[in-house]
């Protein structure tokens, strides 16, 4: 057989390493495994390609997809289309960032150790809270790790969410819930934004109170209020923000949150189908013991000078094992990185601009929206980058008519809330020109007849 | 070197924003508005490249040498496959996207799925969770969900762990609302099966295990500890960590295992960027398929593919859409490289482990004198008995030849352990310079014990103090109140030229 670029070994290789073992072949290598669990048969696998071969089945496969370059798009709903900066790509192509492991060997990972405790000073510096972790998987597996230090931080037995927060991040927290032994309680919206008074009243006896904002109908929710409510009740507040939102809207240290979290696509991953992004987890000095995942720290080396270590290790599931903070142990480091380098691309300058542009652009696409006859479904409302509109007739329909002209109009949300199948959520980030939302506004005319 | 805060100057920036006129102005009420911006860096785009592009050489990766960390199979990863993820059709489509626009991206899952599922021997495959300990924790909400199913809920509360796991698999446990119950190591290294016949009853959910194990050994009675556990009516579970050592070898589901997490970012090379991303598909035996995450990528009848969110026992959702697909892209991408060839894999990956422990074992102590598989456990006890050296020491001493050290310290069952694997990708000239150095050092141990402790000497920075890290935290920069430490000496680089 042909050689594998994958592969080193050749005949000789084999040959004198096997002598050197002590055994007669590479199957003998395999003695330990009774006959009775070995394999006998092939792979039932197509051949093996070769790499132009390879590239042309993905690249094949990938024009199969219609993204965000094909057509004029806004969805969002979680994830959005803002843009990725060259410096991101440059940065995370290094291969010593690319292919390292996690940084256990202090002294061979300077680079990427420096660069989480960047990461986390500008999550910290995001957020005004006072620590923040390496990363999580996404915006929904945070979530849930905040449940985990609430639940161990007050001995309660529920949480609190508002059904004004994605439905993703409800479905992964009640889906981690039970193991934790927490009851998951839904504080409904009142015409788009949460009643602090419902908060209140849920938030008895609760071990947090989770709320969204700007929330997945992209309205801002009373926070400061909301979050008052946790704290008189004794339940820990946990914002779920949007970092592209912070130049703009106060940070959740600001106003009296315990934990704040979200998903960092918007800030430096392209949307990838879902992933991989990364979830950040930042919380008051109070939770610095119960944080999940890796830390890093600053010390100093032998001879005075300074360094970076992971740190409160004891915390962690290699150390503390079945009485850990979490079991998470690869996080999204990669993905991190890549914040890091887009925030400080952006700088706090650029951070203002895009959450004004947000601002600006979706509240254009509102108005020429509204005067097609599309109303907003929450018109008294402030929107950060996305809204809910009518479209007055079924807007999965829409959306599969509207992608005929080429525009995706948005996401449907009646999948997630009953009695809005006539609505979509429209997401408006710092890409799209007014003659894009111009654009938006005939189409939907077109095939809703607003 | 400075952070990138120290270096900052206010009016820098690297980004420009469009900011079209004539747009609507927008008052967020006072409450909600930012007070003070976020002091993020200030600089110009070529200082921030040169920021990054330094940090990265006070790094060391896969592209810059060998590292043979054990349990983390850190092989080659293909450049192509960065290039194929960046296809726009991968990078830039929306999650959320209509299924009659995303049918590319549905069908290379739903291929990897079907591949997964013969690698592993069993059925059907969930490519939802997002790391190999998400995976684990999923698998122990099937496990609980089945039993529920059975009525079997409260009953079933056990899940049973030998002493060589992973942490995670017991941290998982925990997450699970499961009950732990430890099991020992034989004298062959194998889950001791006289103390695992006395722990697994009516109350037991399942067994945890890592096959080979974490010493780097086919469990020789695996069949055996099989008929306990469904002898007992419960359920078996394969920390897939170490599958490189049998892909086309012998497979989980053939071993008896229902439930295997498969880590993407191992066997099939997503590279690890530093601590993730990485990917933790779960493959299952039928019974437990209705109770996979939601929603299931699927091919109907017609040939197209979907998003099945219609499955009434599924335990939920465990991550945001469908998984990481960039993930998915890079190891499926690996995989058609090799189709059947990945038994040729796991060869190479095994010969590479038992070449080097051939040449090793004489110089270090080895716990348990058997064939490895892909990777193997010394141990520097006598080192450090009879020098002073010890486990840690080796490591720092191997970064002065140029090499990542081993994984230490792990598995715990074995004291100053020293866990190393090669992986398939290495030559054999690679792992003879590495085996060279171990033995090298093992003679300075003798001869210059303080060369071992006072490594190492040509890093960027030197031994580093943990315990000061973790009893005065300092997890951000401070600004004007950060301590004034001196910064650490700049790598070492070429001399300039001179007089161009």
């Amino acid at each position: 057989m042909t050689q594998h670029p994958y592969l080193a070994l050749t005949d000789d290789d084999r040959e004198e390493m096997l002598r050197t073992i002590g055994v007669s072949s590479v199957e003998e290598l395999f003695r330990d495994i009774p006959a009775g669990v070995r394999f006998d048969r092939e792979l039932d696998l197509e051949p093996a390609l070769s790499e132009h071969e390879l590239s042309a089945h993905l690249t094949e496969l990938a024009a199969r997809n219609v993204d965000s370059m094909r057509e004029l798009s806004f969805l969002g709903a979680g994830i959005y289309d803002h843009y990725v900066p060259g410096v991101v790509d440059a940065v995370l192509q290094r291969g010593e960032f690319l292919t390292a492991y996690t940084p256990y060997q202090p002294e061979m990972s300077q680079g990427v150790l420096q660069a989480i405790f960047e990461y986390q000073t500008a999550i910290c510096e995001l957020t005004g809270m006072d620590v923040s972790n390496a990363s999580g998987y996404d915006g929904t597996t945070v979530t849930a790790d905040a449940c985990f230090i609430a639940k161990h931080a007050t001995n309660r037995a529920k949480v609190v969410v508002t059904e004004a927060t994605n439905p993703q991040v409800r479905q992964v927290v009640k889906t981690y819930a039970p193991g934790f032994g927490l009851e998951v309680v839904e504080v409904p919206h009142t015409g788009g934004t949460t009643d602090p008074d419902d908060v209140r009243r849920a938030a008895e006896h609760a071990a947090a109170v989770i709320f969204q904002q700007p929330n997945v109908f992209g309205c801002l929710e009373p926070a400061p209020d909301l979050a008052a409510a946790a704290n008189d009740a004794g339940a820990l507040p946990i914002a779920h923000v949007d970092p592209l939102s912070l130049g703009v809207l106060e940070a959740p240290g600001r106003y009296g949150c315990a934990i704040a979290l979200g998903e960092g696509q918007a800030a430096g991953n392209f949307p990838s189908f879902g992933g991989p992004h990364y979830g950040f987890l930042a919380a008051r000095q109070d939770y610095i013991r119960r944080m999940p995942g890796r830390i890093v720290g600053e010390t100093v080396d032998a001879a005075g000078k300074r360094g970076y270590v992971l740190t409160l290790q004891t915390r962690e599931q290699h150390i503390r094992r079945e009485k850990a903070t979490s079991n998470i142990t690869t996080n999204q480091t990669l993905l991190a990185l890549g914040g890091l380098v887009y925030l400080t691309w952006l700088g706090p300058q650029g951070l203002r601009e895009v959450g004004e542009a947000c601002l600006g652009l979706s509240a254009y696409a509102k108005q020429q929206l509204a005067e097609r006859g599309f109303e907003p479904l929450f018109a008294e409302r402030t929107t950060f980058k996305e809204f809910a509109v009518r479209v007055g007739r079924n807007a999965r329909e829409v959306v599969t008519a509207a992608r005929q002209r080429g525009v995706h109009p948005g996401y449907a949300i009646g999948r997630d809330y009953e009695g809005l199948d006539d609505v979509l959520l429209v997401a408006v980030t710092e890409k799209r020109t007014p003659a894009e939302i111009d654009r938006l506004a005939d189409v939907l005319s077109e095939v809703a007849g607003g | 070197m400075k952070l990138i805060y120290e270096k900052s100057q206010p009016g820098r920036r690297a980004s420009a924003i469009p900011r079209p006129g004539g747009l609507p102005a927008v008052e967020i009420p006072e409450e909600l508005r930012r007070s003070e911006p976020p002091r993020l860096p200030e600089v110009a785009e070529l200082d921030l490249v040169r920021h990054f592009t330094q940090l990265s050489t006070r790094n060391f990766g896969i592209d810059t040498g060998f590292y043979p960390l054990g349990s983390c199979t850190m092989k080659y990863n293909p450049r192509i496959n960065e290039r194929l993820v960046t296809l726009p059709g991968f990078a830039n489509l929306h999650p959320l996207q209509e299924e009659a626009g995303a049918q590319g991206a549905l069908e290379l899952m739903w291929r990897l799925q079907e591949i997964l599922a013969e690698v592993t021997g069993l059925q059907a495959v969930s490519l939802q969770p997002a790391a190999g300990s998400q995976g684990e924790l999923t698998g122990l909400m099937l496990v609980r969900a089945y039993f529920a199913d059975r009525g079997e809920s409260e009953q079933r509360r056990k899940v049973v762990i030998p002493d060589t796991a992973h942490g995670t698999n017991p941290a998982s446990v925990t997450m699970a609302g499961y009950e732990v119950v430890g099991v020992k190591t034989d004298a062959r290294g194998n889950v001791d099966v006289e103390d695992l016949r006395g722990k697994v009853d009516e109350h037991t959910a399942c067994l945890m295990l890592t096959n080979p194990s974490t010493l780097g050994l086919f469990d020789e009675n695996i069949e055996e500890i099989t008929r306990i556990f469904h002898g007992a009516g419960a359920l078996m579970y394969y920390d897939g960590a170490n599958l490189n050592a049998v892909c086309g070898i012998s497979r989980p589901g053939d071993m008896g295992f229902d439930i295997v997490h498969i880590n993407l970012h191992k066997t099939f090379s997503q590279p690890h960027g530093g601590g993730g991303p990485g990917g933790g598909p779960i493959a299952v035996r039928d019974v437990l398929e209705p109770f996979l995450p939601v929603p299931a990528v699927v091919r109907k009848g017609d040939g197209a593919f979907a998003l099945d969110f219609d499955r009434p026992k599924s335990i939920g959702k465990v991550r945001g859409f469908t998984g990481p697909f960039g993930v998915f892209v890079r190891s499926y991408a690996f995989i058609r490289m090799f189709g059947p060839r990945l038994r040729e894999m796991s060869e190479a990956a095994v010969l590479n482990a038992n070449y080097m422990l051939a040449r090793l074992k004489d110089a270090y102590d080895l716990p348990f004198d058997r064939l490895c598989m892909h990777e193997f456990v010394l141990s520097a006890r006598t080192l450090k008995r009879e020098h002073g050296a010890t486990a840690l020491d080796v490591a720092k001493r191997l970064m002065d030849y140029g090499f990542h050290p081993p994984t230490i310290y792990f598995p715990l069952v074995v004291p100053e352990a020293l866990m190393v694997e090669p992986t398939e990708t290495e030559a054999k000239e690679t792992l003879d310079a590495f085996c060279d150095a171990m033995l090298q050092i093992a003679q300075e141990a003798a001869e210059h014990p303080e060369l071992l402790k006072e490594a190492p000497h040509h890093r960027p920075v030197q031994r580093l103090d943990e315990v000061r890290a973790a009893k005065q935290p300092v997890v951000k920069y401070g600004f004007g109140d950060h301590p004034q430490l001196e910064a650490a000496r700049e790598p070492v680089v070429a001399e300039a030229p001179k007089g161009v």
